[in-house]
């Protein structure tokens, strides 16, 4: 029994989960019940050898530590566990939890449970982890770097929050879904971009969560073939992953234009790029996942930084911005209208953007503005801009890198 | 994102309490803290030693001095912070605001970058 057996078993954990909450409801206790079975398989199979069955396996042991937790609140006469909570709420309708076939339809319930509205983002994002992508706590409070004890209350929270919002285990009906599955999109993206772009902590990439995200985005894909803003994230991801190998050189951050593309994965960027085909051939609407997805690929397929296709990218980015305002975009937009129309129109269109008091004072904003001064030929303002970016930038790397584009100006 | 809510002591304002209130003021601390911890926010929670007791370390050569100091020319001094992992920056600021001690001095909000508790980094 090796290490990549138990990682099959996490793999599993939405379809134990599903089974166990289908069965008794009681969503809180049995992701606690799904864990604890999770680490008596970690303990017992490497010595007593997998099951043939793991599956079965999980949902038997997380099963009776559910029944298990249930006596014991009905003993200490905390809740109302009468005869009934112990039984199948509907044993004559659904399926045995071991049985086949709802599989899909429970990760997606899951999903929906864990990035349900009423709770913060940060614990949408630990609850997903833990109930869907089988992360244990420790795991996912190293990744946020917090204590354990924080991340456990943050879960035991967030589990609380959603029963008493009564959150249904079911899926709502289609007109519905689509826009709840969009606030699942939501939730993985936010995983992604953790694990990408690091906002705390002495590592530039947490693959753990990169990869977790474009799992579980490649599960939604899966699951909702025909939603256009799914297949959309996924690509997204892939291209955006694609770069990895590349945005790090003697470590140090390497900016887009500067990357080594021989090192960029190209079956990552085929898989994206005919994902992104594929959808913007089909959608009748175009999402905001689906066109960043797109401005990735034009980058992600140009031979050189030279050969980038600035008045694509800049298309694209007009539909973005149009569609979904949202000052990030558009601050992203003004290196592209840099690229197309000169550095001096996208100052101009920088200053207006900084109305925007959201914007106003993120690194982002002043390290966008040393940018195009910098390639306006003022130097001194280039400079002055890049300090005042690296002083509010929130990743280590970030900061290193624009303090080296000062040095690099000045000398 | 982690932030780092310091509260500056001054002698004569925590002085000036009567230990009836000092104890409310505490009480209500502890409490602000649990919810802190029970809402899965709080990463610690410190009190710093009267800057009175506070040493200087050097190293020069090999050899290091210890002084007494600094003896900052100010009567506000770090008294305890709070490090707090939440949503966002309005989040910190409405934590800031429950803390009992702002209703006698102002408590600072920092962003922290990076770094973490021991089993983290």
């Amino acid at each position: 029994m090796d290490e990549v057996r138990i990682e099959d078993a996490a793999r599993l954990v939405p379809a134990v989960l599903g089974a166990l909450v289908r069965r008794y409801g009681h969503f809180d206790l049995a992701e606690d019940a799904v864990q604890e079975a999770l680490l008596a398989a970690t303990r017992q199979w490497p010595e007593d050898g997998a099951p043939t069955d793991p599956k079965a396996w999980l949902v038997r042991v997380a099963s009776r530590r559910l029944v298990d937790a249930l006596r014991s609140e009905e003993a200490r006469g905390r809740r109302e566990a009468s005869e009934a909570a112990l039984s199948p709420v509907d044993s004559h309708l659904a399926p045995a939890p071991d049985e086949v076939g709802t599989e899909d339809d429970d990760t997606l319930r899951l999903l929906l449970l864990c990035c349900h509205e009423a709770l913060t983002s940060s614990s949408q994002v630990a609850l997903t982890l833990r109930a869907v992508g089988g992360l244990t706590t420790r795991e996912i409070a190293t990744a946020f770097l917090v204590p354990e004890t924080t991340m456990a209350q943050r879960i035991a929270r967030a589990k609380a929050t959603v029963m008493r919002a009564g959150a249904r285990f079911e899926l709502p009906p289609e007109a519905d879904l689509t826009a709840r599955v969009q606030a699942v999109l939501k939730v993985l993206y936010l995983v992604f971009n953790e694990g990408y772009l690091t906002s705390s902590g002495p590592e530039l990439h947490r693959r753990d969560l990169t990869e977790e995200a474009i799992g579980l985005a490649r599960e939604v894909h899966r699951l909702r073939p025909d939603d256009p803003e799914a297949a959309g994230l996924l690509a997204l991801m892939l291209l955006t992953d694609a770069r990895r190998p590349a945005r790090l050189r003697d470590g140090a951050l390497v900016p887009l234009d500067e990357q080594d593309r021989s090192l960029w994965d190209r079956s990552a960027i085929a898989e994206g790029v005919a994902l992104v085909e594929a959808t913007l051939a089909s959608s009748p609407g175009l999402g905001p996942f689906q066109l960043q997805a797109a401005i990735a690929a034009v980058h992600d397929e140009a031979p050189s930084a030279a050969e980038t296709d600035w008045t694509e990218i800049l298309a694209l980015y007009d539909l973005l911005v149009s569609i979904a305002p949202n000052p990030v975009a558009a601050l992203n937009r003004t290196v592209a209208v840099a690229e197309v129309h000169g550095p001096s129109a996208a100052l101009a269109l920088l200053d207006s953007l900084t109305e925007d008091p959201r914007i106003a004072g993120h690194h982002r904003t002043h390290a966008v503005r040393a940018f195009l001064l910098e390639r306006a030929g003022d130097t001194e303002a280039a400079a002055a801009a890049y300090i005042e970016a690296a002083r509010r930038a929130t990743s280590q790397f970030e900061r290193q890198h624009l303090q080296t584009r000062v040095a690099r100006l000045s000398s | 994102m982690k932030y780092m809510l310091i509260i500056y002591g001054n002698d004569e304002l925590w002085s000036s309490f009567p230990p009836e209130q000092m104890q409310d003021i505490i009480a209500r601390t502890d409490a602000h803290n649990r919810a802190l911890i029970e809402s899965g926010e709080m990463v610690g929670a410190f009190g710093v030693a009267d800057q009175s007791a506070s040493k200087l370390v050097s190293v020069a050569g090999g050899e290091s001095t210890v002084t007494d100091g600094p003896y900052i020319e100010t009567k506000e001094y770090i008294g305890s912070f709070t490090i707090v992992d939440v949503e966002d920056e309005a989040r910190a600021l409405e934590i800031a605001a429950r803390n009992p001690a702002s209703e006698f001095t102002k408590v600072e909000v920092r962003a922290l970058l990076h770094g973490g508790t021991a089993d983290e980094l």
